[in-house]
């Protein structure tokens, strides 16, 4: 009975403390529902993001970027489908066997491989390297039929930047090419649109029309398990292609000025007097855009950077030369407008004029006898503006040529490479040089030479602002959305001269007329110094100004011995230019060539202006029809 | 004395069959249809090893646990020392020749399935001690010596399953003992005491753990401290029940399993899956079935008239209960990881074997619920 007792009571122990465990049980269930409640119903959206976040993953692709277009709508650069090799690294069973088999199949380089070995310890497992990214078709070709052998390589056909005019349009487009990490850094829409294999401008027009070029970037959306591997796709984002730019230059004269320049060191700019329509501009020589694309080779990069004509130099924007004496009808506007001189104004030409003791030569040593302002243009005669200039003084031509546009830029910011020149006055030799100005400066400034620096594109829209009458343009080379038509331009110009009386350049037109006149006589009468390269038929006929700007002084011996072009050292050789403008009756284009020691301006550079009227005014009919930018299908 | 012999009499066939817990029994095979889904999907969809495999388990298991249910419970007190003892000579031998595998030693080889002792200890543990508390005296419960012998019963498989080392099946073993302890009425004090002594060793006791395991509850204090290592599992177990919403993902549609961002899915993480398919009401609905069964072992205890059923049903129920605690406040991020499994719901024969025999144990007991034991 006693042990019956003890069990009762053993029993009773049992269920009173099971009690408090069951107490201590429902209290923990009710805390992990709770918790269950928190994760689940509070917290969902987080953990539903996060979770997803996991799963999907974004493959972003390179955008296509836009297409530019000349005037005429050719495309001038594009995009071509190309052929690259990529390696997924996940799907490589055996990395070092793939690079042993790639190597022999496309003569990769030690370095090459090596690269591909860093690309892969830096990437991520799912990331593809590129290993090639311009496959020719045979390379391709190649590597297809070996496919089963080589796992984790696929061959994609993606879209790459391509200038069908290759060195053609070099220093205007520039180039696209690989991005540093300083330059994706730099522009928050590259960094924003970077995928590997994507391409930036690196000069030129590609660079500073980056972000409308550039387009965004496709989206694939996969869903990946935790290893990274993709299972399915769930959505492609189509990109939007960059903006189509369209320029003002027309293939055709681009064509004709670099046929004129090869193996020439030089530039030709041409430009629509009323419109600032920039038609023209090369630089020669030029190198193909196209080796920049998938990374230039050694050999062909020294071959550019080591040719003595200086390829990579945009001479047309960043040459500064001397003008020469195709300073002249300024220096003759300028005093004409000053009142110094009139047209009648005359000066004996002895061939020299002394000043404080020096000598200052005319090119033709026996002289001129007495020239007026345009015999003097006609024939170019130094002795006259060397005389004008004293009288006019570097001050007064100094506003004269600034109005004119010397020493700004001409395009403004679309190129950074673009030099602004100068025209020197005597405040500023104070200020940079210190020194005080000497008359004997006035005097060379008044032949285009001493501290005058201008680029040849400067040149032109300085001769397009004569032809024009006297007014102000605003030189472009990008279509805007209205573009002008001649007579728009024509009217626009007029009434803007009222309103804004500093787009009108000159005091008097007839001071302009003068210097037209003078111009038209150089190129087009006996003894002018490009008479040779004149045009007779009135449709073609122009009006222009020869230049010669030495590069170094000549010595008293070199003088005497009066050596021919030949005979001198290439460096030495004195740069040739030449302006113009035509149709004279009707002017409409205007135009600035310079050939870099091509010795003098009326041999060198005005018979290949001949050449370009020609083939301007020819097509300048179309040029008109081509107007409307909404007509053109590209 | 009669009355006794009439009580002790066996009951026949048909009327041990009436007498079955048919509550207890259709929530564990209510159990082992949503273990075999879960299992279906963490499969992917379809019928490979894993469903399988635990698929043939159940259908050995299950008919284990009714055969058992048939036999007399007082069986399994005459041999409840014995059976303690044989699972220490095969924690024994797992110490010197058990399989390795991920660095701890805890299996044995039985040609059809590989057998892990430390899971039947789990049993034993309970067994022995409800034994030892059905048979001592009250009056002798508290006896140092009484005191000192549980505890030995508890620490010398402890220091065994430690060894391996499994610091979670150890806990549990530990927890499984001393809830037997408590119920056999052990005072109150002295479970104040070893407590107080506990939070003072704890500096000690974290010093001679592994780095692996002290990794563990730095990772559990902080799981964003290394999210791609340690820290791995923990986050991606909450994305997955976190994203499962009110509703849940849908049946095979978890994106978190299906994509293996979830370890060890099959085995201990397994609830993360059924929570991230099934959400809220899916997991709370689980919880429920569990407790019906736990409540249904407590009731069975509670009608039992001898102390050892009692002591048996009662801590047979914590110990599902602590397991059930444990795994979910892992996968939750309530504790650090240990591996402890959920019973039934997980991969792994030994947990699935320890808990059949357990259900038929305490099945027995219902239907000999009024036998003494002497």
């Amino acid at each position: 009975m006693i042990k019956e007792n003890l069990g009762i009571r053993k029993s009773d122990v049992i269920n009173r403390r099971m009690f408090i465990v069951g107490a201590a049980k429902i209290i923990i269930f009710t805390g992990i529902v709770a918790r269950l409640f928190s994760l689940q119903i509070n917290e969902n959206k987080k953990y539903l993001t996060l979770s997803d976040k996991n799963r999907i993953r974004e493959w972003r692709l390179p955008p296509t970027r836009g297409n530019i277009v000349d005037y005429f709508g050719n495309i001038i650069a594009g995009n071509l489908k190309v052929y690259q090799l990529h390696i997924i690294p996940e799907q490589v069973e055996n990395f070092n066997y793939l690079l042993v088999r790639l190597k022999t199949l496309l003569n990769l380089s030690d370095k090459k491989i090596q690269k591909i070995v860093d690309l892969k310890n830096k990437l991520k497992p799912w990331d593809s390297i590129i290993v090639s990214e311009n496959l020719s078709w045979s390379q391709f070709l190649k590597v297809n039929n070996y496919l089963y052998d080589l796992v984790g390589v696929k061959p994609v056909m993606t879209i790459s930047r391509n200038y069908p005019y290759s060195e053609m349009y070099t220093h205007v487009l520039g180039y696209v090419s690989q991005p540093n990490e300083e330059e994706i850094l730099e522009n928050e829409i590259v960094k924003e649109r970077f995928v590997p294999g994507m391409k930036i401008g690196k000069l030129g027009l590609e660079k500073t029309l980056e972000n409308q070029l550039i387009g965004t970037n496709a989206i694939q959306r996969y869903e990946v398990n935790a290893y990274g591997k993709r299972i399915n796709q769930l959505e492609h984002q189509k990109g939007l292609q960059g903006s189509k730019i369209r320029l003002t230059l027309d293939t055709e004269v681009q064509k004709l000025s670099a046929q004129l320049l090869s193996n020439k060191a030089g530039s030709i700019s041409v430009m629509d007097i009323y419109t600032g329509d920039v038609i023209a501009m090369y630089s020669s020589p030029s190198y193909d855009p196209n080796l920049f694309l998938f990374g230039i080779s050694q050999d062909d990069w020294q071959l550019i950077r080591n040719n003595p004509l200086k390829p990579l130099i945009n001479k047309t924007l960043s040459g500064l030369y001397s003008p020469g004496s195709t300073i002249k009808p300024i220096v003759a506007l300028s005093a004409l407008e000053n009142n110094i001189i009139n047209q009648n104004f005359k000066v004996k030409c002895t061939g020299k004029t002394e000043l404080y003791g020096q000598t200052f030569h005319c090119w033709k040593e026996k002289g001129h006898g007495f020239v007026s302002l345009k015999n003097a243009m006609k024939q170019s005669c130094d002795t006259y503006f060397y005389e004008i200039a004293r009288l006019l003084g570097v001050d007064r031509l100094n506003v004269t040529a600034k109005k004119f546009g010397l020493g700004e830029k001409v395009l403004g910011e679309y190129f950074d490479n673009e030099k602004r020149g100068l025209f020197p006055n005597t405040n500023w030799k104070k200020n940079n040089l210190g020194r005080g100005w000497v008359l004997g400066e006035t005097l060379i400034t008044g032949i285009g030479q001493g501290y005058t620096q201008t680029t040849p594109l400067q040149l032109c829209l300085m001769t397009a602002q004569i032809a024009n009458g006297g007014y102000k343009i605003k030189p472009k080379i990008i279509v805007n959305d209205d573009p002008l038509t001649l007579k728009d331009a024509k009217n626009s110009m007029e009434l803007q001269s009222l309103q804004k009386p500093n787009t009108r350049l000159f005091n008097d037109s007839k001071n302009i007329k003068i210097v037209q006149e003078a111009m038209f006589s150089s190129t087009n009468e006996q003894f002018g110094t490009s008479y040779r390269s004149r045009i007779d038929n009135p449709k073609y006929q122009f009006a222009g100004k020869t230049g010669t700007s030495q590069v170094k002084r000549i010595s008293k011996r070199e003088r005497e011995l009066d050596l021919k072009l030949e005979q001198i050292p290439y460096k030495d050789r004195d740069h040739a230019l030449y302006v113009a403008y035509g149709p004279y009756k009707n002017p409409r284009y205007a135009l600035s060539i310079i050939v870099e020691h091509g010795g003098s301006g009326s041999k060198a550079a005005a018979p290949m202006a001949k050449e370009l009227f020609k083939l301007i005014i020819d097509r300048d009919e179309l040029r008109d029809k081509q107007s409307n930018f909404e007509n053109i299908n590209i | 004395m009669f009355q006794r012999d009439t009580l002790n009499s066996e009951l026949s066939f048909f009327q041990k069959i009436k007498e079955m817990d048919y509550t207890l029994l259709i929530c564990i095979i209510l159990l082992s249809i949503i273990s075999l889904l879960v299992m279906y999907s963490t499969d992917g969809g379809e019928i490979l090893f894993h469903t399988k495999s635990h698929f043939s388990k159940l259908a050995v298991f299950f008919p284990l646990m009714i055969f058992i249910a048939f036999f007399n419970i007082r069986y399994w007190h005459t041999f409840a020392y014995l059976f303690y003892l044989l699972i220490i000579l095969l924690l024994l031998y797992v110490s010197f020749f058990g399989l390795k595998s991920s660095g701890s030693q805890r299996w044995m080889d039985l040609y059809l399935f590989v057998l892990q002792p430390s899971e039947l200890m789990k049993i034993a543990i309970i067994l022995c001690l409800a034994k030892y508390y059905h048979r001592i005296k009250v009056e002798n419960v508290n006896s140092m010596i009484s005191i000192i012998l549980v505890l030995s019963i508890i620490i010398i498989p402890i220091i065994f399953v430690i060894s391996q080392p499994d610091l979670g099946t150890s806990v549990l073993i530990a927890m499984s003992g001393l809830i037997i302890l408590w119920l056999g009425g052990v005072k109150v004090k002295y479970f104040v005491y070893s407590f107080i002594t506990f939070l003072i060793s704890l500096p000690f006791i974290i010093s001679f753990l592994k780095p692996y395991q002290k990794l563990r509850i730095l990772t559990f204090l902080d799981p964003d401290r290394d999210p791609l290592g340690a820290g791995y599992q923990i986050i991606q177990s909450k994305i997955a029940i976190g994203s499962g919403g009110l509703e849940g993902k849908g049946f095979l549609k978890g994106t978190q399993s299906y994509l293996d961002f979830l370890p060890e899915k099959h085995t201990d993480f397994i609830f993360t899956l059924f929570s991230e398919e099934f959400g809220f009401i899916g997991s709370v609905g689980l919880l429920i079935l569990y407790a019906i069964i736990i409540f249904r072992i407590i009731r069975i205890g509670a009608l039992s008239r001898s102390n050892f059923s009692k002591l048996f049903c009662f801590g047979f129920a914590f110990s599902i209960f602590i397991y059930i605690v444990v795994n979910l406040s892992m996968v939750l991020g309530l504790l650090p990881i240990v591996g402890s499994p959920l019973p039934i719901m997980s991969y792994g024969g030994s947990s699935m074997l320890a808990t059949m025999i357990g259900f038929g144990i305490v099945l027995s007991a219902k239907i000999n619920r009024k036998q003494t034991i002497a």
